[in-house]
């Protein structure tokens, strides 16, 4: 199976329902939108249920606006379908940022609210890393949830990963420092730092994530060179701001989606590549040690409209 | 960033106040500000339809319209109507006769069903009842071990038999244990799945048939955008909930996804976790969240959470020494220490009316530090000047800066604070001796010590 086969397999049960919506306004004579020839039959009644539909993904009502605005203008003379899927790929397609050059090994902090699925997913990423031939090491940085080590641990051994832990309740960047050295020390390419979840309101926890950070960047050069939300797709507009203080917190320079086997659309994630601009890197889809894929503009927006479209 | 519920129906009711006479038009611009400040809440499109046309319906209304308070009378409805929205149900468990009483715990991966499996049973230990907890999630690695290990913080049993990686029988298995050791509710928590996963929730209405559950509690993550009522809904029709956890709501989510699914679903929020601690769990007061949303405070909720860390021989004590003007140092460091122990300073700020919006506005005002500077200012002092502050002379307060990390300029702040907080204190008491003296009844606003006078 292929990784777009994956993502469309994943996809299919969210799409059903917003493709059908679709395409009974599709069916509507009078969807054909745009400043062009057809824009005078785009009625306001399809803008609304259009507006809606995007509302109903979480998309949320700017980035939903913004979007209805460009059909709006849209100048040419194309159908409301292409429009949208055009404009949609527009607001997702951020520049992924180049690498952050520096030492070896590259550290890569998870972060991100409680319950996201933090833990599942840096066992996915070593996976995928072990995949394409590096060596990764998993640190156990969430020292603060019950059994979150012990989670940790059986990912690790089914990602036949390296595993650094410590004993509950200790200092997280002190962790993170053992695990760099210890990857240091046995000529690891990638370390992933698992952190607590963490309430973005909580401005002592959010400082605590900042300590790893710079207790990081001092282990070695230009660490961490990625951080890493991840975010749960059936979260609503609340994603928003949590992105934001991440992002204020300790630069955040991707998202992870997960749980997008579900029937929920992670449209906020589309809110927060438009508005912050940080992209979106890596989507989970399904249950399994592979579920989790790299992300892709294109195939997200194609996946989402699958198969009707 | 948008604003929250609360800071957006505030800024619109300020608008709305302003009219003299309201028109059909400005009550459609309220209403307007009404759906976005809901959509942005995450409260589902079709749920906010409707109670947008309710609130229409009531309020372009001639009689509201003419009245001389037509704004008030707006709030009013808005008001009235997101208490129906919510639903008047009982908080808490079913009152449920069943010994031991069953209690499922169910919802999506992450919502936070196994941290309140723990919290709802410290909660019952503190209601009288004796509860035990029992872990059916074999599917996902440590969730067991993660259950055992709270409980085990939590001073609750739980039953764990090692062997047995069977839904049905583990939680059966409590059940009997339940029954021949005493135990009066049996706690069950269950895998997160997906509504749409058939196999696993095959498994939960085996389950159910199993243990003949009194309480179906779906555990709902606050976050939750317009998706929440598909998954209530889905896990509703399969085995019936009977009541909502909301988790996660000491972030700035403001529950909107309450909304939706208590008004999809139809059953109560029964419970809401606001916190990391595993006595963040509080039964869900339908009123106390709308007056929060609407601006109101939420004085029961504090008085509550004052109630909770401070003692009644503690709550006398504190009285007498104010009544006869020998309040101390020493007795303020109880007090702040006491504050402390009722939560996030921020966050007890929210609860006191008119506070919430202005905490908001003033970010860094209400510092936690300071709370915490004021106590150690007063650890660095010895005894004597506890119990008799004025004997701080400069050298005193040089000393005391030094041993405390500060400076004798927040030394000085501090004691000065101090004095003006007796001066304050001593007619409070005065006034309470006299009535004593009268032999009348107290009336007013009893001393609550647990709340900083300050």
């Amino acid at each position: 199976m292929s990784f777009l086969e994956r993502l469309r397999a994943g996809l299919r049960r969210t799409t059903d329902q917003l493709v059908g919506r679709f395409d009974r306004l599709d069916a509507d004579p009078a969807t054909r939108v745009g400043v062009g020839p057809a824009a005078a039959t785009a009625s306001l009644d399809t803008l609304d249920t259009l507006e809606e539909i995007l509302i109903e993904a979480d998309i949320g009502v700017s980035a939903s606006r913004r979007l209805l605005d460009r059909v709006r203008d849209h100048t040419g003379d194309a159908d409301l379908r292409s429009v949208v899927k055009h404009e949609l790929r527009r607001l997702l397609e951020a520049p992924i940022p180049a690498p952050v050059r520096g030492g070896c090994p590259r550290v890569v902090l998870v972060v991100g609210v409680n319950g996201t699925g933090k833990t599942t997913t840096v066992g996915r990423l070593a996976r995928l890393l072990a995949l394409s031939g590096q060596q990764p090491v998993i640190c156990a940085a969430d020292t603060f949830r019950a059994a979150a080590v012990e989670q940790l641990q059986v990912w690790a051994r089914r990602a036949e990963a390296d595993f650094v832990r410590a004993r509950p309740g200790a200092d997280p960047a002190a962790v993170v420092f053992d695990a760099i050295s210890a990857g240091k020390a046995r000529g690891r390419d990638v370390v992933l730092v698992d952190t607590a979840g963490r309430v973005h309101t909580r401005t002592n926890l959010m400082s605590e994530l900042d300590k790893i950070r710079r207790v990081a960047g001092r282990a070695v050069d230009g660490a961490p060179h990625e951080t890493l939300l991840v975010l749960d797709a059936t979260v609503g507009q609340n994603g928003l701001a949590q992105a934001q203080a991440f992002l204020e917190a300790v630069g955040v320079t991707g998202v992870v989606l997960t749980k997008l086997d579900g029937t929920a659309k992670g449209g906020i994630a589309v809110a927060i590549t438009a508005e912050l601009g940080v992209p979106i890197r890596y989507v989970g889809v399904g249950e399994q040690l592979d579920d989790l894929v790299p992300f892709s503009a294109a195939e997200y927006v194609e996946a989402l409209f699958e198969p009707a479209w | 960033m948008f604003a929250s519920l609360t800071e957006r129906l505030q800024t619109v009711f300020a608008a709305v106040r302003r009219e003299t006479r309201l028109t059909p038009e400005s009550v459609e611009t309220a209403l307007r500000e009404i759906r976005l400040a809901l959509l942005e809440a995450d409260v589902n499109f079709k749920v906010v339809k409707a109670f947008i046309d309710r609130v229409r319906d009531r309020a372009v209304h001639r009689a509201v319209l003419e009245s001389l308070t037509p704004a008030q009378q707006v709030v009013a409805i808005v008001r009235d109507e997101l208490l129906t929205l919510l639903g008047d149900g009982p908080a808490g468990l079913t009152a449920s006769r069943q010994r031991p009483q069953v209690v499922l715990l169910l919802g999506l991966q992450g919502a936070g069903k196994t941290t309140t499996t723990v919290k709802l049973a410290r909660w019952l230990t503190g209601q009288g009842r004796h509860p035990l907890v029992v872990s059916t999630d074999v599917r996902r690695p440590a969730a067991i071990e993660q259950l055992g290990m709270l409980a085990d913080e939590g001073g609750i049993r739980v039953h764990d038999p090692a062997r047995d990686a069977a839904v049905v029988t583990r939680a059966a298995g409590a059940v009997e244990m339940a029954r021949s050791m005493g135990f009066d509710v049996v706690l069950v928590d269950t895998a997160g799945r997906l509504h749409i996963d058939d196999d696993l929730m095959g498994e939960l209405e085996a389950l159910k048939t199993a243990v003949q559950p009194s309480d179906l509690l779906y555990v709902a993550d606050a976050m939750t955008g317009q998706d929440a009522i598909k998954s209530a809904g889905e896990f509703n029709r399969r085995l019936g909930i009977s009541g909502v956890v909301l988790t996660k709501m000491d972030g700035d989510a403001r529950g909107g996804a309450a909304l939706s699914v208590v008004s999809v679903v139809g059953v109560p929020v029964s419970f809401v976790g606001d916190g990391e601690r595993l006595d963040d769990l509080q039964p869900f007061y339908a009123d106390r969240l709308v007056s929060r949303m609407l601006g109101m405070g939420d004085v029961l909720s504090l008085v509550e959470k004052a109630e909770q860390v401070v003692s009644r021989e503690d709550a006398t004590r504190l009285e007498q020494k104010i009544c006869g003007n020998d309040f101390t140092l020493q007795d303020m460091r109880d007090q702040l220490e006491t504050v402390k122990r009722m939560g996030p300073i921020d966050r007890l700020v929210e609860l006191i009316p008119g506070m919430g919006q202005m905490a908001s506005r003033m970010p860094g005002e209400v510092d936690p530090h300071a709370l915490v500077q004021t106590m150690a200012i007063i650890d660095s002092m010895t005894r004597r000047e506890r119990v008799r502050y004025q004997v701080l002379d400069g050298s005193r307060r040089r000393r005391i800066a030094r041993g405390s990390g500060t400076t004798v300029q927040d030394v000085n702040r501090m004691v000065k604070q101090f004095v003006e907080m007796r001066r304050m204190l001593k007619t409070v008491g005065a006034a309470s001796r006299s009535r004593k003296k009268k032999g009348g009844r107290r009336r007013g606003i009893p001393m609550r010590p647990g709340v900083p006078v300050t």
